[in-house]
């Protein structure tokens, strides 16, 4: 079965307009949002849709030079004006090598997004040229300020939108000469993204950009109620009623319908089988063309609910709510325990004790790309074409959902628009696959913004009561912690984080005597799972908490209690871990010592002067094990050469905008003793690469960086052998050849004269590196991960006392990563972690059903993130990559401590509930009666 | 699916509402986010093909704000200081595309409880122009918007413009929005005040307004007349008190509660005359 579907209505009219200068015409409704025409009709996909609400500003393009948003922007209204989309804007000026291999042309703005890093996923660049190419033509020198009032509308969850300013700053710079790196000269080098001029021109490839053009249309029918049961009425009579529908599937249709993380925790279906326990959760999934999947709404299925009273997070820790799983009786997914010493007694012994509670909300991913794909049958196999963080175990869970063997399973990840942990889950892929099988064809589905933070897992609400002491000499004794996590309605990564947390309970100290207790709760709110520091940011939250508080009660700076209480190299851990090496906690807090206490001083002294708004400094402190938790956790990475000597890297880890594809070929480079710009890149196609892992756990760079590094040891040393040279040989590519210099004197070998393999490569090689670490025993001793990051931040803010809003003005942000194998990536996760950090202090709070949207769900703008000094401490890592190990996570966990710190240093007033939203900051300062003194 | 109808003349446009209802669109920047997950079933009616709908402009003593003028035409128009409080609320809708798309009598007719034009337009006595087949009415802004989502206009009607009276000599305005965060926020709470100051160096007329502190924005007729002959000084803001808020009907939601919006409101009112003073 073929054909294209007819989208084209009784109310469909020309309209004709000039496109990127060339002069068009469509016939489609005219009511049609511009952005759906651009991308469904005229096949310009560089145009993005991130909510169709006007909330993002990912669809902005340019008519009559004003930038709009295109999803806001009726077809009719732009007959006869020009509209200018991301595509069209480098039509002439030098040509380089654009994705695949095609030419591509930018601007001076395009060449400065990157060169400054300002793309990560790239899903929000396209707004943000367009929005920026609107201000640089009225204003060629703007002001940060000027920049930033141009581009707020445009929102990014990656960068945060520090280099996007300097990008835009930067502009008028010339030419679009980048950094090219000669041989060996990679790894540390300020190189530009090797897969970042498409994410520049519009030409990348994202879930929803590269739909065939034959696909029936899918659409979930989700649940309203949080727990409900619910009987199917007359389907056939549906179908009869819409006859565009293919097909309605229900739970009978899916083969396996429970899937998990866990191979203990397959809990979750596809579909709900006549119960429901989140609202968002998947009744029904509607097959068909375009037209009848948008066109029928909720009203039109026939579902009878019989809502149930939902288990709260307060019912469930309370014990005897109802069940959600028969397995579980207790609601209990999970307990995590690490246990060190005699913890009670060392209270009775200390000079200074501390305790706290803290509560965090639900946090959203906020990824501005909605989760999306397609999938097809092809013979006996699926195909699934969708954004993920996590191809091979999306793999291995459609081939168990679906009854195939993993070899009947091909999952292509496309480019990602932002993950964050919320695309390790499966979203669109089992949908798409059951259908795609049954109908055999292609079949395609795109979550509405509403849908993705309604069905999607979120950061885990926490409660934690956490005490800590130390004795009179300022050196901790004893950390208590006890902390339960709102895991939602089904197990998702809940596990990862009830174990994760207590081995990071303590925060980055040594600390003699520990008891760390966790439980993973389940409810009737959404999944929790995988989010950016899955747990440890909201346990920061205590830790950080109680190291202000107990520096207090003992007389000391915050900052030096830290400093001496800082984990070193040769002492133990919680769990009884010794780190040999790369533990530069001490070395951060250093780092912050002079801007400390200059910030210090002066919020002290612009507080005497009184008024409405106090200023505060705050720190915090942070570490966070690379890699997963006493799991094996492998990575493989393949790299061959062509017969052209161009040099191929079979990349299986996903890069979601964090930077890995460049990461992974300057590693490589490095390690093989080529240059950079010899490298293609095959990613993440389960057919074409080896299984690299998921991205997550900020593990790419030290696993699958390890494994890019032994594949170009690999390929290195069968040259070398070939080539019959020595260790220290100098090896160079020329006109198909590769040449080799050493002490003997120059050799060469003709790579056309070796036979190809099958995927065309003369010579090849796999690397292979899994962490080396241990289980646990039943108090959580042992070693759990082969290496930690380590971080401290400062973060200066300016409180309101009337409104009780939170401006935060600076952060210092020092980070030992072991080694930057690209600061300018290292310090893009850096401000962008602090992002989502300060969202998570002052403003992100998820409430299902009531804030489903990015108006009432707020992240960060342009006007939230202030001024970011990144300090990067090189504490190199033995086992690392070039010394290198993560940053993905570490980069967010300290900030929201740093300013919830920094509250208490401006007011004297503790806030422990996240997010400190003015009215909870009013509400807090009321009720200490810190007020504007006259 | 409806029809589509983008007619080039006014005249045109009221035989269309003449016919039946139909959902008139401008900038499209409510509209859209409202039919998100739902397709467009009714009529629409696109006003932005007429041209005489356009434009902002003084004339025999009423500013004239037509109702296809965006925010941003407001913001970058050479207008008077009277109006500088409507046009800081031009520059804090939305972000720069909403500007340059939704109109100010859009966001008006929207009626949305925190609609960011609207405290200004009734501190500054606005009026609308409402037109239909059968004529023109005018009716002050605060008789305009009656709830939440719901205005006075009727089916067959299409407000034209927006009619504001140039105030006594020397006036000048202020506005105050509250949001959680810089850039693309939903208003927690809002103040906006107009001062006419008498030759004395008092207050003459003031007129102040709130938004986003119950169904409709609401002005403060207590506070007014409490103001009105005082000095201006650094002290006049000091003399609004909670009482004078009593009006106001908050309610609790995700952006805060309503015990929070009173005491922002009053903050706000505050920091809103200040302004009015400082400019003295």
């Amino acid at each position: 079965m073929t054909g294209t579907i007819d989208r084209v209505g009784a109310a469909a009219a020309e309209t004709s307009f000039l496109l990127n200068g060339r002069p068009v015409t469509i016939r489609v409704p005219p009511i049609r949002r511009l952005s759906e025409a651009l991308r469904e009709d005229l096949g310009l996909t560089g145009t993005k849709v991130g909510c169709n609400a006007g909330d993002c500003g990912a669809c902005t393009v340019r008519i009559d030079g004003r930038q709009v948003c295109a999803c806001l922007t009726p077809v009719g209204q732009v007959a006869g004006r020009h509209v200018q989309t991301v595509e069209g804007l480098a039509v002439e000026g030098p040509a380089i090598g654009g994705r695949g291999g095609h030419e591509a042309r930018l601007t001076r703005l395009q060449a400065s997004f990157h060169r400054h890093g300002a793309a990560q996923c790239g899903v929000c660049t396209p707004g943000m040229l367009m929005a920026a190419t609107d201000l640089l033509e009225r204003n060629p020198a703007p002001t940060r300020g000027e920049v930033e009032d141009a581009l707020g509308g445009v929102l990014c969850r990656c960068t945060g939108y520090r280099k996007i300013v300097d990008a835009v700053m930067g502009a008028a710079e010339d030419g679009i000469a980048f950094l090219v790196p000669q041989a060996g000269a990679a790894v540390g080098a300020r190189v530009a993204k090797t897969d970042g001029i498409a994410k520049l021109t519009g030409e990348e490839r994202y879930g929803a950009d590269a739909m065939p053009a034959d696909a029936l249309w899918l659409r979930a029918v989700r649940s309203p109620h949080a727990r409900a049961r619910f009987r199917l009425g007359d389907l056939a009579a549906l179908r009869r009623a819409w006859p565009g529908l293919a097909a309605v599937l229900t739970a009978a249709d899916v083969p396996v319908n429970r899937y998990g993380i866990y191979p203990t925790g397959k809990d979750q279906p596809a579909l709900a089988d006549g119960e429901v326990r989140y609202r968002g959760e998947a009744v029904l999934a509607l097959v068909g063309d375009a037209d009848t999947i948008e066109s029928l709404t909720d009203a039109d299925i026939p579902i009878e609910w019989e809502p149930l009273a939902p288990v709260t997070f307060e019912a469930a820790r309370a014990g005897g709510a109802p069940v959600l799983h028969a397995d579980l009786p207790d609601n209990v997914l999970v307990r995590g325990r690490v246990v060190k010493g005699a913890v009670d007694d060392t209270f009775a012994a200390a000079a200074a004790a501390s305790v706290v509670e803290v509560e965090t909300a639900f946090v959203e991913h906020a990824y501005i790309e909605p989760e999306a794909g397609w999938a097809r049958r092809v013979g006996d196999r699926i195909e699934i074409v969708a954004c993920t963080q996590t191809p091979y175990m999306d793999r291995d869970e459609i081939a168990h959902v679906m009854g195939l063997s993993r070899e009947q399973v091909r999952i292509v990840p496309t480019a990602v628009g932002g993950g964050f942990g919320g695309k390790l889950d499966l979203s669109v892929q089992p949908l798409l696959a059951v259908a795609a099988w049954r109908l055999g064809r292609p079949v395609r589905w795109t979550y509405s913004r509403p849908e993705s933070m309604a069905a999607s897992t979120k950061r885990h609400p926490a409660r934690i009561m956490a005490r800590a002491c130390a004795g009179s000499d300022g050196r901790l004794l004893g950390y208590d912690f006890a902390g339960d996590f709102n895991t939602g309605a089904y197990a998702s990564w809940g596990p990862t984080v009830a174990n994760r947390v207590p081995v990071h309970a303590t925060g980055p100290y040594h600390v003699p005597h520990v008891r760390a207790l966790t439980r993973a709760l389940h409810t009737n709110d959404p999944p929790a799972g995988a989010f950016r520091g899955f747990g440890v940011p909201q346990a920061a939250i205590a830790h950080e908490a109680l190291m202000d508080d107990l520096a207090a009660k003992l007389g000391m700076d915050p900052l030096e209690f830290r400093h001496l209480n800082a984990l070193r190299a040769g002492e133990p851990t919680a769990t009884g871990q010794v780190l040999e090496a790369s533990c530069g906690l001490a070395a951060c807090i250093a780092a912050l010592r002079e801007p400390w206490r200059a910030a210090r001083a002066a919020a002290e002294a612009a507080n005497r002067a009184g008024g409405a708004v106090r200023r505060g400094v705050g720190i915090g402190c942070m570490w966070y094990g690379i890699g997963n938790t006493s799991l094996s956790n492998p990575s493989s990475m393949r790299v061959g050469l062509r017969p052209d000597g161009r040099i191929v890297l079979y990349n299986g880890a996903v890069d979601i905008g964090q930077g890995s594809n460049t990461i992974m070929v300057q590693i490589c480079a490095d390690a093989l003793g080529l240059p950079m710009d010899a490298f293609d890149l095959v990613t993440g196609d389960t057919d074409l690469t080896e299984d690299a892992g998921k991205t997550s756990a900020s593990r790419q760079t030290f696993v699958s960086g390890n494994a890019a590094e032994r594949a170009g040891r690999g390929l290195r040393a069968e040259l070398l052998r070939r080539l019959n040279v020595g260790e220290d040989a100098a090896l160079r590519l020329e006109a198909g050849c590769v040449h080799a210099r050493d002490a003997g004197g120059e050799r060469t070998l003709r790579l056309a004269d070796l036979e190809p393999d099958a995927r065309g490569d003369v010579l090849s090689a796999v690397g292979t590196f899994d962490p080396p670490t241990t289980a646990l025993d039943e108090d959580g001793q042992g070693v759990p991960y082969a290496t930690y990051g380590f971080a401290a931040q400062m973060a200066e803010i300016a409180v309101d006392l009337e409104l009780g809003t939170v401006k935060v003005t600076r952060i210092v942000a020092a980070h030992d990563v072991g080694r930057a194998v690209n600061p300018i990536q290292v310090e893009g996760q850096i401000q962008g972690g602090i992002a989502q950090g300060l969202g998570l202090a002052l403003m992100e709070e998820y409430v299902p059903g009531r804030t489903e949207n990015l108006h009432d769900y707020l992240i960060p703008t342009f006007g939230d993130v202030p001024e970011i000094e990144c300090i990067l401490v090189e504490d190199r890592e033995p086992l690392g990559p070039f010394g290198a190990k993560g940053i993905g996570e570490p980069a967010l966990v300290p900030t929201a401590p740093a300013i919830l710190n920094a509250l208490h240093h401006a007011t004297g007033v503790r806030i422990t509930r996240a997010p400190a939203t003015p009215d909870r900051v009013l509400a807090a300062l009321r009720a200490a009666g810190v007020g504007v003194t006259p | 699916m409806g029809r589509y109808h983008r007619p080039l003349a006014l005249a045109d446009a009221l035989a269309t509402l003449a016919g039946g209802p139909a959902t008139v669109v401008a900038g499209g920047t409510d509209v859209f986010p409202a039919r998100l997950g739902r397709p467009f079933a009714e009529d629409v009616l696109d006003i932005t093909g007429i041209t005489a709908l356009k434009g902002i402009g003084l004339d025999g003593g009423w500013l004239r704000i037509g109702a296809l003028a965006t925010w941003s035409e407001l913001a970058q128009a050479p207008l008077p200081p009277w109006l500088d409080g409507i046009r800081r609320a031009a520059r804090e809708v939305g972000g720069v595309q909403i500007q340059n798309a939704g109109t100010v009598v859009g966001n008006l007719c929207n009626a949305s409880p925190a609609a960011d034009g609207v405290p200004s337009l009734l501190a500054l006595d606005a009026e609308v122009e409402l037109a239909s087949s059968a004529g023109l009415r005018r009716i002050p802004v605060a008789e305009f918007v009656l709830g939440n989502r719901r205005t006075a206009r009727r089916p067959e009607e299409l407000a034209t413009a927006l009619l504001i009276p140039e105030p006594g000599p020397g006036a000048r305005s202020s506005f105050e929005k509250l949001g959680a965060r810089r850039y693309l926020v939903i208003s927690i709470a809002m103040a906006a005040a107009v001062l006419e100051p008498a030759a004395d160096g008092t207050v003459g007329r003031i007129r102040v307004a709130v938004g986003a502190c119950g169904p409709v924005a609401r002005r403060l007729p207590a506070l007014e007349a409490a103001l009105r002959g005082l000095p201006l000084g650094p002290d006049l803001a000091g003399t609004v008190t909670p009482a004078h808020l009593d009006g106001l009907s908050p309610i609790d939601d995700v952006r805060g509660t309503a015990e929070y919006r009173r005491e922002a409101a009053l903050v706000l009112v505050r920091r809103a005359i200040r302004t009015l003073t400082e400019q003295a």
